[in-house]
């Protein structure tokens, strides 16, 4: 019988050393997780320099948006080492932080002085810290973003487009600063036939699995009035997620949805919109700055066929968060040379670097440069945007907040089921049950 | 019988027990048959317990408690039937049911009245018919993952086939209508889908129900002059019964827990007209991440296939009993 137990486990112990073994990192390599988008490949080219200065090989885990929060979160949940660093979406600060999924930075920034306030103040808000407001801070700021427009700089600017839109509308065709310019320009837009080919309006997120639908809509939401609390920290919903504004922009959304939308855009995020946009399809076009310097070169409907405006105002101004900041996994196997990538990552010339190469970098060294407006097409209105984001709950239960926003939007906007009014409503209600649970409520 | 024939059945009795290998626990170890059989079942019954029952009973456990698999330093506190009570009291919940039910209904209707047809046709061994059953079947070996981006194609508004198809029969301009983001035509580009996928399924099971119908028995009905019409409701229906309904529990219960089509075809939108119970309990356990209440959850749907799987199979067996 004892040979039989160590047989046992001498094939146990085997078993577990051959599936250990492959996760096992080499002390001067590093892992970086994030999702596979035009920034990674920028990322990937800006890591050669880290690798030449400190000898330390970086593998790339870049897994498809659909897919990342699921893959990496499961990752995290299961306390995987696939990642010693990982930019993870803003809503994961939370949870990442309260489980000690995430390192904590403060003394390790305080240690190689690296200061926050070297950072855009909202982008270390969104990026950084947990509970927002307190300065903790379990991420650096890596990937500043927020939800922007572009649009057919080549049809606005045809004249005989120009006066057709004069005479339908009174004023200059230009890019919308409001929504109900926004939704006076789609809907002139929508059906016309340009260069032989029937157009439409705009191509917005309509996405329900993931986070499409409420991405998208917090765009008109934002500046309509829509906010998550009428005391920010009380969990008071009630009047400010169903708000008359809220009720106005969500409407909103939805008519630019019903009216201007390219046939079978019922399930669209990025890359829908994005292809909308370079078939030729719409007139313009909603998604994340990530991806503005690869439609800014692009052969068909770049360079000057193609113009960017920031989410129009209403109310107010305002445009929804997008962005990531650079944590270190607490299960890494290589805290040191973690360590060592965020410290190098801060630097003001690598920040530079990372900017002129297409990811977005939010430190003041970039942000403040006098060139800066005028180092790409949309640089000016980055600026803008990024000082009036705002962002979804960053809670631990940011997942079923997100979910049950994404179901209310859709039911409504896309299934024409119930009013705008009924869908917040149904949504305070099913947040109101998630903070009770919580024990916030 | 006489003493020698005695004699010489002894002796061959004997020869016999002699050929008799001994009993094999003889020959390991001193071991009983009875232990080498358990040693032989045990792997076995290890796995079944270890990926099949250890799971279940997990998951009745955490479906009383408040668990949340991403929040796995928060407190497991026992909820009692509070997730039961909650789900229960779900209209999203029962909308999803409802989803489900309406599903399964057509599924399962339009692919025995077709799978039915088929069959009876190939049986009637017209030439060609080999050709022809492959070609049918040709759906049902496809991954379900293929299938539904093939037919996300099909279905696109401005350059699916399927459209321009309704279009040159129809006159409706292709564009003018979407199969899948349209909140009622979704539920049926859906199944649409699973009909034309599992239909071959459904009519390989009654071609052999048809195929075990003894031809005497319509040779004895052509005797007493029976008509085509009544051979077929008085022969082929009944022998064939058995088979149909077969097919119908099988594809009842896949159909129940369809997720993948649905999933590929509409992710359960428009909205949530789609929805069917298996995303409902995929976005509970897997996006929203309250895996307490998701248990609950599974385990009311596993008891809800079980009990009406177990009905219909005594329904089933006193069907083949006649």
């Amino acid at each position: 019988m004892q040979n039989v137990s160590k047989t046992l486990l001498g094939v146990a112990s085997a078993l577990a050393l051959s599936t250990a073994l492959p996760s096992l990192a080499k002390a001067d390599e590093l892992t970086l997780c994030w999702a596979a988008w035009d920034p990674a490949n920028a990322l990937v080219e800006l890591s050669k320099d880290f690798t030449a200065q400190t000898g330390t090989q970086m593998k790339f885990e870049f897994v498809p948006w659909p897919n990342f929060a699921d893959r990496i979160l499961n990752e995290l949940n299961s306390g995987g080492k696939l990642c010693d660093l990982l930019i993870g979406d803003s809503q994961w600060i939370g949870g990442s932080a309260e489980n000690g999924y995430y390192v904590k930075l403060n003394d390790f920034f305080d240690k190689e002085g690296i200061k926050m306030s070297d950072f855009a103040e909202a982008a270390v808000n969104a990026y950084s810290t947990w509970p927002k407001g307190t300065p903790n801070y379990w991420a650096l700021p890596a990937m500043g973003d927020a939800n922007a427009w572009f649009y057919r700089k080549d049809w606005f600017n045809k004249p005989e487009i120009q006066a057709e839109f004069k005479e339908k509308t009174g004023r200059d065709l230009a890019p919308p600063k409001t929504w109900d310019e926004l939704l006076e320009t789609a809907k002139f837009f929508n059906g016309k036939e340009i260069d032989g080919k029937k157009v439409y309006g705009a191509a917005i997120f309509t996405e329900r699995a993931s986070e499409g639908i409420a991405m998208g809509a917090t765009q008109a939401l934002y500046p309509y009035g829509f906010k998550y609390e009428n005391t920010p920290g009380k969990y008071d919903m009630d009047g400010a997620v169903n708000s008359e504004g809220a009720v106005k922009g969500l409407e909103a959304y939805k008519e630019l949805y019903k009216c201007c939308t390219p046939p079978g855009y019922t399930d669209a995020y990025m890359g829908e919109t994005l292809d909308a946009f370079k078939s030729g399809q719409a007139a313009m076009a909603m998604n994340w700055f990530a991806f503005f310097p690869g439609l800014a070169k692009d052969e068909n409907v770049g360079g000057d066929k193609i113009g960017f405006f920031v989410n129009p105002k209403e109310a107010t101004a305002a445009s929804t968060l997008g962005g990531q900041g650079i944590s270190v996994v607490s299960n890494t196997d290589n805290m040191d040379g973690a360590l060592a990538y965020i410290k190098w990552f801060a630097q003001p010339d690598v920040q530079k670097k990372w900017w002129s190469l297409g990811g977005y970098a939010v430190h003041n060294a970039v942000l403040n440069d006098p060139s800066f407006k005028d180092s790409q097409p949309f640089a000016a209105d980055f600026l803008v945007a990024m000082n009036q984001v705002q962002d979804f709950w960053q809670e631990p239960s940011y997942a079923i907040l997100l979910q049950a926003m994404q179901k209310r939007l859709h039911d409504y906007v896309v299934a024409d089921q119930g009013t705008a009014k009924e869908a917040l409503d149904s949504l305070v209600k099913d947040w109101t049950e998630v903070f009770e649970d919580d024990g916030k409520l | 019988m006489t003493d020698t024939d005695t004699t010489l059945l002894e002796k061959a009795a004997d020869r016999a027990t002699g050929l008799t290998p001994a009993p094999l626990a003889k020959r390991i170890g001193g071991l009983s048959d009875r232990a080498i059989a358990w040693l032989f079942i045990t792997p076995t019954i290890a796995l079944l317990l270890a990926i099949n029952i250890f799971p279940l009973i997990w998951a009745v456990r955490l479906s009383f408690t408040n668990y949340r698999a991403n929040r796995p330093n928060a407190v497991l506190e026992n909820v009692g039937v509070q997730n039961y009570q909650r789900v229960l009291t779900d209209s999203d919940i029962w909308i999803a049911m409802q989803t489900t039910a309406h599903f399964v209904f057509w599924t399962i209707l339009l692919q025995t009245l077709i799978g039915f047809t088929l069959a009876y046709l190939i049986d009637r061994k017209f030439r060609g018919h080999a050709f022809w059953t492959t070609v049918i079947l040709i759906p049902m070996m496809l991954s379900p993952a293929v299938v539904g981006n093939f037919w996300r194609f099909l279905y696109q508004p401005q350059i699916g086939l399927f459209n321009y198809i309704v279009s040159f029969t129809t006159g409706v301009p292709p564009s003018s209508f979407e199969m899948l983001g349209s909140v009622s035509l979704a539920p049926w580009s859906i199944i649409i889908v699973d009909t034309w996928m599992w239909t071959p399924y459904v009519m390989l099971i009654c071609l052999a129900g048809l195929r075990s119908i003894p031809d005497y028995i319509y040779e004895a009905a052509e005797v007493d002059r029976a008509s085509a019409w009544r051979q077929f409701w008085s022969i082929t229906i009944p022998m064939a019964l058995p088979f149909i309904m077969l097919a119908v529990l099988f594809r009842g219960i896949e159909n129940f827990k369809m997720f993948d089509m649905v999933m590929l075809l509409t992710g359960g939108g428009p909205g949530s007209t789609t929805e069917v119970a298996s995303i409902t309990l995929k976005r509970e356990a897997f996006e929203s991440w309250r895996t307490g209440r998701a248990s609950s959850f599974a385990i009311i749907l596993f008891v809800a296939v079980f009990g009406l799987a177990n009905i219909y199979v005594k329904a089933l067996n006193k069907v083949k009993q006649r």
